[in-house]
């Protein structure tokens, strides 16, 4: 017969319509509504996972995120491990199978969308149980703009199913209601199936929705499966309920043992039966409920126990009027099972003593040991959780500053209260921060019930000779009591360490049912007040986050931003191979069919020192300035000078930081008395204008400079070599481009391939080159002019590789490649750009002693005395690489390159003492194997410089 | 994610921002006749308090400015912010 | 002037197809824009003001923290203090109108991306930690903040209607990132 344990008739479940799901390789038949715990429990599905050490049998426990056994791994749609099988809907064609501790992620990639959003509220609130209803409603009529978020697919909290009556209806017809004045009020949004796992500093708090899991198959592509959400919130009002927690006995890990108020959940909100014939054990009013709605259920209930010595109490008197008598200050001692390790009976003895215990057949044994709030976010949030007698509970301590916790949350576990209290809270915090409005509403009229009595913290119901390894303080790490009393053999007192010794309360359950349970026994044991003990800390997420979500649409292309200039699309089609600099898509070579990046480069070397080239070099950081104090702006920032520069002329300048360390450098130009226009390296373009406003704002505000980023408004292309004058000339026939006319460090407005230009002559290869800078949006055009032009002499584009050879040739060094931040002007050999006579950022530095002292590392040239080998950038230099450990490190290699023009290997390395080792041959170790080197000047080619007029 | 009062552009979050260390740090007015231990007081030391501290934030992808903030260095409670060369408005105890 | 102009590339010609796909975004590509910083009341910035947006309404008057003001295509929107982003019509020149102000022609260095219609706010928050809630930002609203990984300037023109300034070199990814958040948006409206 299909699902054997299901009810006639009731449940949150729709039984006009049949799912079928595969569970372990067998198919079973579910409802809409159902999650894989309730329809495996309809089927008498009772093992559901494994111990992950123990390999013991397990089975569903309790009824949502609080499940710490009912883990499965699922199957179809894009697979996906360790899921609550308590919180899995069903749907047809869903395939899951159990697990022992730990999933594995699919083989295949995920292609499912995951998103993520940004959502601003005045009220937050977490959690649509009762309280969490009253408050989004007392919140939302003032107008004020509300998320409700509630990790189950409907609203309605322990009321789901529930059998409790408001305004004397159904309770669930109140929260219809509800739910259809939410959905009236226009800036009340409710997220259903949305788990909050984080709360961080100034109520910002991170949410994970499952949008499309529950359709499986039938889920569309288009829609992204979870989002997460990014929420600001003025006030946050925490209704998350409680978590149940059980008494630990003896073999308490059996399938069919379960949660009290879980079990009666199925029955109620599934309509499942946990089980036919019951013992529920507890030590408060609550089991004792439970007790009354799994007997109305129709499961016949062979014993109820309460480790309380209580009588009286309407629980009592409901389950009297049932024929069943409460056994006061009973508890279980052990439990019997099968042969598949499924529950067949109890033990059942007085706590207090070691009195007789006898045997209770069952199939279901239902255990409360009471409910512990779910303080995680209130803790997050900065609150600090206080053991509370009356609760026997941590409840959340000191109130925070825009946040309050309501409902069983707050350890408000009556009915009647929590939901004034929502009420209440939802009101205030609408008022704090939207300004309120309207009517209050008034919470719903309950029936009141009188209690038995306080619950008691009651942990453990065993016999002194229980084995204490069949103890299970954390199902889900077969962690057992014998396991804390070693912790606390071992010296342990602190609730922190014990859980990193037991590793109780660290799996994915984080320990929510047996986490206070843990701290009560330990207490125990050290014969302390719990409340002394203390939680451990609570620290996002609540709930595990897959990285896929965090991911969100930040993968592949889109995982981080690619940078492109104008002519991007044209060094695609010329076949170039792209380097990232910083998040530019830069050329890296440009090879030709069959070459590879050697040869690539010698090719693209030889025609830029031979002929002419031309490379993209838009990526350059430019920033214009503008003010009649950025000359002296500038004396200031540069080693230099640049107050003196002409109109028109260039100057190259270096940039130190206050510690006299070198920042950035770049050729800056005066385009008018009081306008410079200033370059910097690659990827270095926001720091350095980060760091100009930062003088400008914050130390000089009386220099009257404004800086303006205009590195995405000028395109600009590099023309290199001895041909680049008569390319040059064709292009821009009214420019006179004599050496004369036009000299070295000059810039000229021009019209180039008739479009209105900015020329520069500069030249970071040593050759003659010119670089022609245009508005963005001609970039590409003036790229095709310049091939078109340069045609008949063989213009060759070229990249970065080629780039760092020429340049490396010439000494040229790399801000942030041959400088580290600990390497000043005078190390990497620019003393001759550093001022003597004016103060600039950084001047005060170089005469500290450690910056004057003679044995710093120094930019200096090596030539491998085997001209084949390029050495690795990076490989440690040494006199000796045989010496004892440690051995002596002089330095490091910093740039490292083949010549075309000197027919061999070269490099540049940052080396102490520099050139005082000039001639002597060093060591380069790399990968174990060391190759001998001469140190020598850094200048490679045309150290006299002569090529640079063509 | 803090969330940073910019004084311009009202709360934004922290990934919008640059942080600036210690505020009311001046750089010397003559930096040569400072003796290498000022000097050096200048570059490398700073206050490092438990509780409210004044503090430089750049808020660099709005409005790039500068500005000076107390804020809490446990809490990270913001208690004002102002403008640079001002004196802290008064620090609640 | 016309083969000038024809020499011209937007950084968006090339996803003009997918943009248009989608029914409710674009770029507008080419508008002129110039960054000037200058304290609002110096004369010349007054003169400016008057210039460029003199009218029976607008009093010249530049705008506050957060607002863009303007007439017909001509906006000025606040950057920051004393830093204003003054957007027109393609091919426009201001120099004149500007000179003696530190104002800096920045036409080609963004392009900008239209966003109009029901979803547009919506797909604007899967990259946006700003508040884009009429309450909190709404027509005449502007503001210098994060757009997915990219810097941009939000500007809210109308009702249902932003437009997003990015820079030219992160257009191409800013685009494809709002084609890729659009996906669920854009089959709403085909349903």
């Amino acid at each position: 017969m299909s699902q054997p344990f299901r009810r006639a008739a009731g449940g949150r479940i729709d039984r006009s319509r049949t799912l079928t799901f595969h569970f372990e390789g067998r198919a079973y038949e579910a409802h809409p509504g159902d999650t894989l715990s309730s329809a495996l429990l309809a089927n008498g599905v009772r093992v559901v996972a494994r111990g992950p050490y123990t390999g013991r049998p397990r089975g569903t426990y309790g009824i949502g995120a609080e499940e710490p056994n009912a883990f499965v791994q699922v199957d179809s749609g894009p697979g996906e491990p360790m899921v609550r099988a308590t919180q899995l809907e069903v749907y047809d064609g869903l395939v899951a199978r159990s697990l022992a501790g730990k999933g594995s992620l699919g083989e295949e990639p995920d292609d499912s969308r995951y998103d993520k959003t940004w959502a601003h509220c005045d009220v937050l609130v977490v959690g649509a149980g009762p309280a969490g209803l009253a408050a989004a409603h007392a919140a939302g009529v003032t107008g004020a703009r509300v998320i409700l978020a509630d990790e189950r697919p409907e609203p309605g909290g322990d009321l789901l199913g529930g059998r409790a009556h408001l305004d004397g209806r159904p309770a669930m017809d109140w929260v219809t209601d509800l739910r259809a004045r939410l959905a009236g009020l226009p800036e009340v949004r409710v997220l259903p199936r949305t788990t909050v796992t984080g709360a961080y500093d100034g109520n910002f708090l991170v949410a994970v929705q499952r949008r499309t899991e529950h359709l499986g198959p039938a889920a569309p592509a288009h829609v992204a499966r979870q989002r997460l959400w990014h929420i600001r919130a003025g006030q946050v009002v925490l209704a998350t309920g409680a978590h149940e927690r059980p008494i630990l006995f003896p073999d308490n890990d059996r399938p069919g043992v379960m949660l009290a108020a879980a079990a009666a959940g199925y029955a109620w909100r599934y309509g499942v039966l946990p089980g036919r014939r019951a013992v529920v054990a507890g030590a408060h009013d609550g089991a004792l409920w439970a007790a009354v709605d799994l007997v109305d259920a129709g499961v016949e209930l062979a014993a109820v126990l309460d480790a309380r010595h209580l009588a009286g109490g309407q629980a009592h008197r409901a389950l009297r009027d049932r024929g069943v008598v409460v056994a006061a200050g009973h508890g279980v001692v052990g439990t019997d099972a099968d042969a598949d390790g499924v529950l067949t009976a109890a033990w059942v003895a007085p706590v207090d003593g070691d009195g007789q215990a006898r045997r209770i057949a069952c199939d279901l044994l239902a255990t409360s040991g009471g409910w512990n709030p779910a303080v995680h976010l209130y803790s997050q949030a900065g609150g600090r959780p206080r053991w509370s007698d009356d609760h026997a509970a941590f409840v959340p301590g000191d109130p925070l500053p825009a946040v309050a916790c309501v409902g069983a949350a707050a350890g408000t576990f009556d009915l009647a209260d929590a939901l004034a209290e929502g009420a209440e809270a939802g009101w205030q915090a609408a008022a704090a921060t939207h300004g309120g409005g309207g009517e209050e509403p008034l919470p719903p009229a309950t029936d009141s019930v009188a209690s038995a009595g306080a619950p008691a913290a009651c942990w453990i119901t065993a016999r002194a000779d229980s084995p204490p390894e069949t103890i299970f303080v954390d199902l889900q790490r077969d962690a057992t009591l014998r396991d804390v009393r070693r912790a606390v053999g071992a010296g342990m007192r602190a609730s922190e360490h014990v859980k990193r010794f037991t590793t109780a309360g660290t799996a994915a359950d984080q320990g929510r049912t047996t986490g206070v349970t843990t701290v009560g026994v330990l207490a125990g044991l050290l014969g302390l007040p719990v409340g002394a003990v203390g939680t451990t800390t609570y620290r996002p997420p609540y709930a595990p986050i897959s990285f896929a979500l965090l991911a969100g649409r930040d993968r592949g292309r889109l995982l981080d931003p690619e940078r492109r200039t104008p002519m991007h699309e044209r060094h695609e089609a010329d076949g170039a191979v792209f380097e990232n600099v910083g998040q530019w898509k830069r050329p890296w070579y440009y090879p030709a069919p069959g070459e590879d990046l050697d040869q690539a480069v010698l090719r693209e070397c030889r025609a830029a020192r031979e002929g002419v080239a031309m490379m993209d070099v838009s990526t350059l950081g430019k920033i214009d300035l503008r003010g009649p104090d950025v000359g002296e702006f500038l004396d200031r920032v540069y080693t230099n000078r640049f107050s003196t520069l002409r109109v028109g002329q260039c100057r190259y300048g270096v940039m130190c930081r206050a510690d006299g360390m070198v920042f950035d450098d770049g050729v800056t130009a005066r385009l008018a008395p009081d306008r410079y226009h200033m370059t910097t390296t690659t990827g270095n373009a926001a720091a350095v204008l980060d760091w100009l406003d930062e003088w400008l704002q914050t130390e000089w505000p009386d220099l009257r400079v404004s800086a303006t980023s205009v590195t995405d408004q000028w395109a600009a292309v590099a023309v290199v070599g001895p041909g680049s004058r008569e390319v040059l000339r064709r292009l821009a026939p009214s420019l006179d481009v004599s050496a004369e006319a036009f000299p070295f460090l000059t810039v000229r407005d021009a019209t180039v391939a008739g479009i209105p230009a900015r020329v520069f002559r500069i030249s970071f290869t040593g050759e003659l080159s010119y670089e022609i800078n245009v508005p963005a949006w001609y970039g590409l055009a003036l790229w095709d002019a310049v091939a078109e032009a340069g045609r008949p002499a063989g213009i060759t584009p070229y990249g970065t590789e080629t780039m760092h050879v020429l340049r490396a040739e010439k000494g040229f060094i790399v801000a942030g490649q041959d400088t580290d931040g600990t390497v000043t002007p005078h190390d990497a050999g620019l003393g001759w750009a550093v001022s003597t006579v004016k103060p600039f950022i950084g001047g005060r530095s170089l005469a500290r002693p450690d910056t004057a002292r003679n044995d710093r590392k120094r930019l200096v040239g090596l030539l491998p005395a085997d001209p084949s080998v390029v050495l690795a950038e990076g490989a440690q230099l040494v006199v000796d690489a045989d010496a004892p450990t440690p051995v002596p490190m002089l330095g490091h290699v910093t740039s490292s390159y083949r010549s075309a023009a000197l027919g061999r290997s070269f490099a540049l390395a940052l080396v102490a003492g520099g050139l005082t080792h000039r001639g002597e041959t060093l060591q380069a170790v790399d990968g174990g194997q060391a190759h001998p080197v001469v140190v020598t000047e850094p200048v490679f080619y045309d150290a006299e410089g002569a090529r640079r007029d063509g | 994610m803090l969330s940073v009062p910019c004084p311009w552009c009202g709360p934004r979050d922290e990934t919008e921002f640059r942080y600036g260390g210690q505020a009311h740090v001046a750089y010397p007015a003559d930096p040569a006749a400072c003796s290498d231990a000022e000097w050096a007081g200048y570059l490398f030391m700073r206050d490092n308090p438990k509780g409210w501290f004044a503090e430089r934030w750049f808020h660099s992808a709005g409005c790039r400015r500068w500005f000076n903030a107390v804020r809490h260095t446990v809490t990270y409670e913001f208690a004002a912010v102002y403008a640079p060369f001002t004196q802290p408005p008064g620090v609640p105890s | 002037m016309a083969d000038l102009l024809a020499q011209r590339r937007s950084p968006l010609a090339h996803l003009a197809g997918e943009l248009a796909a989608t029914g409710f975004m674009r770029e507008l590509p080419y508008l002129s824009s110039y960054e000037v910083r200058a304290d609002p009341a110096e004369p010349a910035m007054a003169r400016l003001g008057a210039a460029l947006f003199a009218g029976p309404l607008l009093a010249a008057a530049w705008p506050t923290a957060g607002r863009a003001v303007g007439t017909g295509p001509r906006y000025a929107l606040w950057c920051g203090p004393g830093w204003y982003l003054v957007v027109d019509e393609p091919g426009t020149t201001l120099e004149s109108a500007m000179a003696g102000l530190p104002a800096v022609d920045v036409s080609a260095a963004r392009t900008v991306l239209e966003l109009t219609g029901p979803f547009a706010r919506d797909v604007l928050a899967h990259g946006c930690a700003i508040d884009l809630h009429p309450r909190a930002f709404g027509p005449g609203s502007c503001a210098q903040t994060h757009l997915a990984k990219a810097q941009v300037i939000l500007h809210q023109t109308a009702t249902a209607t932003y437009r997003v300034f990015v820079r030219a070199s992160y257009a191409d990814y800013l685009a494809r990132w709002l084609l890729d958040a659009a996906v669920e948006y854009v089959r709403r409206i085909d349903e």
